[in-house]
């Protein structure tokens, strides 16, 4: 057999250029749709940097002639949430104290129960998972004014513990399958391992499981941390009027009935209240996607 | 060193009952191979053994202790596993003192002992390393470390060797070797690796369906099992099977198949043959042979393939109506074309002949 010389030379190079007609036709359908999201957030963002008079007579697309923070101040310190009018100060303070706790709370729950599902395998174990995911699909709406007598009934009704305790039950369905699945694609050589080395049931979980769990815990953290903060129905009817948290307060300014609308502070207190969700979205995106890819729809 | 002892045990999983009636005498400073297909119920017995499966029934001993029911880590095991279960976060100084700080052993001691695992398995300069950073060798001589350090009466490998390449299992497996001759520990041993079992074990329990078929020395395991599937599960190539029915005639026995006679007359019978019963012979590669020795009886074969291996080569084709492979020396020629007739000889008193219907050793 003889063979015919190969490699001739033109087939020498980098690899070609491609930008056909499909292609073309996605960019532009993606550059459509990122326009799309962008483009109330410029109204906004270019809203809320000018004053009153600029809003009424300019064209809400341009940039402000004499661009100030004005808006951002009065919204920040001043404006009027329901009867007081000190800004979204305090409201962000109680989202604060709201969030960590109920943040907290969940994944440390959430962790311990997986880890017990995954590897203990308790008799019951599978039922009580079972009965979790059920919660998953029950619409929260259901289950307001039953919590409500509850929560009165045992002192936690109108305070920053009721409104804790209704964040952490409503998040555990989540946070179970969060974790149960993640330890169950954690290989269980390594369970048998530390039981054989003699760990117990909090060590072998603070020694190895643990020091493992880095990944799903970041994860679980971003979702709980922007279902808090975006929450609004629980807070308004658990946190009691003093610990109304930013999202309530933001519906009193903007829904506000008495005087003139004053878009420009209505701009700027929803982009500071929608701030901590796009700090983690920004930051995390990575991270949150792949939380998602773990079967979490919900959050 | 230990001795351990299973009886009458029962392992189910839900209605599924992988381990029924099971007895097991393992003497002490024994190594003791079970192997057997996945599936078979091999690595379940182990993991009853170490106490990481609930059994349904039965008694479990190590030493004069009854541990059916004792934690893991009360048994005087140690344990090394297929996927090596390192713990990832810790270094391997970490992973091997773990075990011992968790028995609450004074600090003086565990560096000690860890360092003596260390020294034995060539661990010393990996000593800070996480287990990412070692290669699959080294993570299995660290998990086998962290075993050591335990000082266990009883060792329990689950297939400690299988995500090894092949350099490096052969390599493992001598050293678990020397360390079984330095231990004398007891060792129990879970493998589908045929040659891993019949070099390492000093007795071999092979299973099936969750039923021991036959507990022998390698040797016996491999000259003369107990049924067809010991047979066919020992030996690489496999052993060939001609099935046939026996015919007696002026004192000697034939095997009648559908394509000739084969003469077993010096088979060594357990029991009387009789006329007409339908048997399966079983003939190892290297029991044909090209030329004859005294005794040996003639057989036909059709060639069908010639494989070299190196060291040795395989002659594939039809013998009495059966496929064969006959192992024959590499500078054997001339290689028969495909097609070609060739006479082969046997040795009818290191056959095997099992029933057709039970497969049981005649």
């Amino acid at each position: 057999m003889s063979s015919r010389p190969l490699f001739p030379a033109h087939a020498e190079g980098p690899r070609p250029a491609r930008l056909n007609l499909g292609r073309l036709a996605l960019y532009l359908c993606l550059i459509a749709a990122a326009a799309a999201f962008l483009f109330p957030l410029w109204v906004m963002v270019t809203t809320s940097l000018k004053d009153m008079e600029a809003v009424r007579s300019g064209s809400i697309f341009g940039w402000p002639a004499q661009p100030s923070l004005e808006a951002w101040k009065s919204a920040w310190t001043s404006a009027c949430t329901g009867l007081t009018c000190e800004g979204l100060r305090g409201g962000f303070v109680n989202s604060l104290l709201i969030l960590v706790p109920s943040v907290a709370l969940p994944v440390a729950l959430g962790a311990v129960t997986g880890y017990a599902l995954s590897f203990w395998r308790p008799r019951g174990g599978k039922l009580l998972f079972g009965g979790l995911l059920i919660g998953l699909f029950i619409p929260y709406q259901v289950f307001i004014y039953p919590l409500v007598r509850i929560l009165s009934s045992v002192g936690l009704y109108g305070n920053i513990g009721g409104i804790v305790a209704v964040h952490t039950i409503f998040a555990m369905p989540i946070m179970l399958l969060l974790f149960r699945n993640y330890y169950a694609s954690l290989p269980m050589d390594l369970f048998k391992a530390a039981r054989i080395d003699g760990g117990g049931f909090w060590t072998i979980f603070r020694r190895v499981v643990l020091p493992m769990s880095a990944p799903i815990i970041v994860v679980a953290v971003i979702l709980q941390v922007t279902g808090v903060w975006n929450d609004f129905l629980f807070g308004l009817i658990f946190a009691g009027s003093d610990n109304l948290p930013m999202t309530v307060q933001l519906n009193n300014i903007v829904n506000s009935a008495r005087g003139a609308q004053e878009y420009n502070v209505q701009m700027a207190a929803t982009i500071l209240t929608a701030l901590v969700p796009l700090i983690v979205y920004f930051f995390s995106g990575r991270w949150f996607v792949r939380g998602i890819a773990a079967g979490a729809v919900k959050g | 060193m230990s001795q351990v002892a299973i009886k009458n045990l029962d392992i189910t999983f839900g209605s599924n009952r992988v381990i029924q009636n099971l007895d097991l005498q393992i003497e002490p400073g024994e190594f003791l191979v079970l192997l057997g297909a996945s599936g078979c119920g091999k690595s379940t017995l182990l993991n009853a053994v170490a106490g990481l499966t609930d059994v349904a029934g039965g008694q479990i001993w190590i030493g004069e202790n009854n541990v059916t029911w004792a934690e893991p880590k009360d048994r005087g095991i140690g344990m090394v596993f297929q996927s090596y279960a390192l713990y990832p976060r810790m270094t391997v100084e970490q992973n091997m003192s773990f075990g011992l700080e968790m028995a609450r052993h004074p600090k003086a001691e565990i560096r000690e002992r860890v360092a003596r695992a260390a020294s034995m398995l060539q661990l010393k300069p990996l000593m800070q390393r996480r287990p990412a950073e070692l290669s699959g060798g080294q993570r299995q001589r660290v998990a086998i470390g962290r075993a050591l350090v335990r000082d266990a009466d009883v060792y329990l490998f689950d297939e400690p060797l299988s995500n090894l390449d092949a350099k490096l299992r052969t390599e493992l497996r001598v050293e678990l070797k020397k360390l079984h001759a330095e231990l004398g520990a007891t060792m129990i041993y879970v493998t589908h690796d045929q040659v891993e079992a019949l070099t390492l074990a000093n007795r071999i329990a092979v299973m099936q369906g969750g039923v021991i078929q036959q507990l022998a020395s390698p040797d016996e395991i491999y000259r003369r099992p107990v049924n067809r599937f010991v047979a066919g599960f020992v030996g690489s190539p496999g052993m060939n099977f001609i099935e046939g029915e026996l015919q007696l005639r002026d004192g000697k026995v034939d095997l009648k198949t559908a394509r000739g006679n084969l003469d077993v007359t010096r088979y060594p019978f357990a029991e009387r043959p009789e006329d007409g019963r339908k048997v399966t012979l079983g003939l190892r590669p290297e029991h044909l042979q090209p030329e004859p020795e005294e005794g040996w009886c003639p057989a036909s074969l059709t060639v069908s393939v010639y494989e070299s291996m190196g060291a040795d080569a395989l002659l594939c084709g039809e013998l009495s109506g059966a496929t064969v492979s006959v192992k024959l020396p590499s500078d054997w020629s001339p290689i028969p074309p495909a097609g070609a007739r060739v006479t082969m000889w046997y040795d009818a008193s290191k056959v095997s002949i099992f029933d057709a219907v039970t497969e049981s050793r005649l």
